[in-house]
């Protein structure tokens, strides 16, 4: 028998797979939608303390092996969003991870004890958001700018914290590390990773924002090797949700692999129309081939 | 799917706010479908299919994007990419076509494309009044307006019920206003018709990865843009509309 139950944060899944931030999680018709599709857990669009109309369009370009985008966190702040994650949590049937974005650690703090309100089973911070550059440096650019929105928000819920990190950096797994110092219970990893995109027949950047972030299966590799340095990093014990271009069974297999606790899916859910059912499956076809019985036992040779 | 630059064959002028535009460009595309038309350095919108093979749309001027887009000339270029979505589905041997203000624009595609298959078709083409009337579909075609400008005097609805009294139809296909939609398939679903709505939202992504085009648990782009019955139940069609930001807005 193949159990893809994991314990994450003390929360059971039934399966390692999460709905990834910014993916079909703008209300909570949505994310009880990705649940009934068999999503393990559902994270939110991430939510402001005030309402953002985000980017001009374009916003999105969805090219075979990625995905670029600046859609320029747009939400409708804090108010709204604690309605959603409420009913969320009361009908989803799996954990509701609420995702949050603030320029400073004080909004950071204001928005954890709001956001908290809806009681969501996980607070995850986006501290890693690629396309806002011109608002401020993104926190997770550095340990002690991560550690200190993570304190900040630490103090002000009780809410289990996963701290979401930019792969945009040399030394991820020591930003994974102060985060964890200052009180994050989790990491989720990664973000997605600075790309932009030309129309040399417009001879413009093609997002409206010049730049954004690339998604889908080229963040892949990208991912793996982030995963897999936090793990490092952080020790056998803070559970990690390793996102970044996972579309199969076998790509969750090797992102838990690498370290991943949980895997987060975005992308994924517009390559295959029934993502989630059809990594697990995958997952549990590859685990039984193999002989295991549980996602504890994926790891790599030492 | 990059963008693919488009040249305006032609700029035809259908009423004092709506243009329609073709393309140099051939799509393989549906009615019902929709592309997102990129003016570089300002906006990306959706637009229904007017047409594919040329690409064709028709274009409302509403706010700084349309007026923009409205205004190009012939020769001018806009950017597309698509099409998207789901179109309609051609089924039966007698259908209905309705449309609100330049919602009329897909389903005149709609009606040549019923004609080529030998489908017959009957649309029903309301506004307010005279002047934001567009032109006839490739069928029989009723007017309705508001003000009793031109044709019948009253909404499409008023039309629909009309015809509903003389003549049965197999499927109805509307496009317009959302209010209209959902009274368009209640109507035909008391006349055991079939039914497929075009719905529209604010899109950003086009292709079901960002979520901003939601009503209720439904994405516009992915799932629809045309939609059956099933919207009846939806807790947000006919009421809700999420703005650029994601606010709810009451419609």
């Amino acid at each position: 028998m193949v159990s893809l139950e994991v314990s994450l944060c003390g929360l059971k899944l039934r399966n390692p797979t999460v709905l990834a931030s910014g993916i079909r999680g703008n209300n909570a018709y949505l994310l009880i939608r990705a649940a009934k599709e068999g999503a393990g857990a559902v994270t939110s669009k991430s939510c402001s303390l005030l309402p953002r109309e985000g980017h001009n369009n374009p916003t999105m370009m969805g090219c075979q092996p990625f995905m670029l985008n600046a859609i320029g966190l747009s939400n409708p702040g804090v108010d709204e969003e604690v309605e959603e994650i409420r009913i969320a949590v009361k009908r989803a049937g799996v954990p509701v991870i609420a995702s949050i974005f603030a320029h400073s650690v004080e909004d950071f703090a204001k928005l954890a004890s709001r956001i908290s309100e809806a009681k969501p089973h996980m607070i995850e911070m986006n501290i890693s958001c690629p396309n806002v550059h011109r608002e401020g440096k993104m926190f997770s650019a550095s340990p002690s700018d991560a550690a200190s929105a993570v304190a900040a928000a630490r103090e002000a819920t009780s809410a289990p914290i996963s701290a979401k990190l930019s792969p945009d950096v040399p030394n991820i797994g020591e930003i994974a590390a102060a985060c964890v110092g200052a009180g994050a219970n989790c990491i989720t990893a990664v973000n997605t990773m600075g790309g932009m995109l030309i129309d040399a027949y417009a001879r413009r950047p093609v997002l409206f924002n010049e730049y954004g972030g690339v998604s889908g299966p080229a963040l892949k590799p990208i991912a793996l090797k982030a995963v897999y340095s936090i793990r490092k990093a952080i020790g056998p014990d803070v559970p990690i949700i390793g996102t970044g271009g996972g579309a199969s069974g076998l790509d969750a297999v090797e992102m838990i692999m690498a370290g991943a606790t949980a895997v987060g899916v975005g992308s994924a859910v517009v390559l295959r129309r029934n993502a989630f059912r059809e990594i697990c499956n995958e997952m549990k076809a590859f685990m039984k081939e193999n002989g295991y019985s549980k996602i504890s036992q994926l790891k790599l040779e030492s | 799917m990059m963008h693919i630059p488009a040249r305006v064959v032609r700029a035809e002028r259908e009423n004092e706010r709506v243009v329609s535009l073709t393309f140099d460009v051939k799509l393989n595309g549906a009615p019902g479908q929709f592309i997102m038309v990129w003016l570089p350095g300002f906006d990306e919108k959706p637009y229904s299919l007017a047409g594919a093979s040329p690409l064709k749309i028709t274009v409302g001027a509403r706010g700084s994007f349309s007026t923009k887009l409205c205004s190009l000339k012939k020769g001018e270029r806009a950017w597309v990419r698509g099409p998207y979505g789901r179109g309609f589905e051609l089924l039966g041997k007698k259908i209905l076509l309705v449309g609100g203000g330049y919602g009329f624009a897909p389903l005149r595609f709609l009606a040549a494309e019923a004609k080529k298959r030998g489908i017959h078709a009957v649309a029903i083409c309301g506004a307010r009044t005279k002047s934001l009337l567009l032109k006839p579909a490739a069928c029989k075609t009723i007017f309705s307006t508001d003000d009793g400008s031109f044709g019948i005097k009253g909404s499409a609805i008023v039309a629909m019920e009309e015809l509903f009294k003389k003549e049965r139809f197999d499927v109805v296909y509307a496009c317009g206003p959302e209010k209209m939609m959902e009274a368009v398939a209640r109507l035909a679903k008391k006349h055991r018709a079939g039914c497929q709505l075009l719905l529209e939202r604010y899109i950003k992504c086009a292709i079901g990865v960002c979520g901003h085009c939601a009503c209720g648990d439904k994405l516009v782009c992915f799932d629809g843009p045309r939609f059956g019955y099933e919207m009846l139940a939806n807790p947000e069609f006919g009421k809700i509309w999420r703005d650029k930001a994601g606010r709810k807005v009451q419609l």
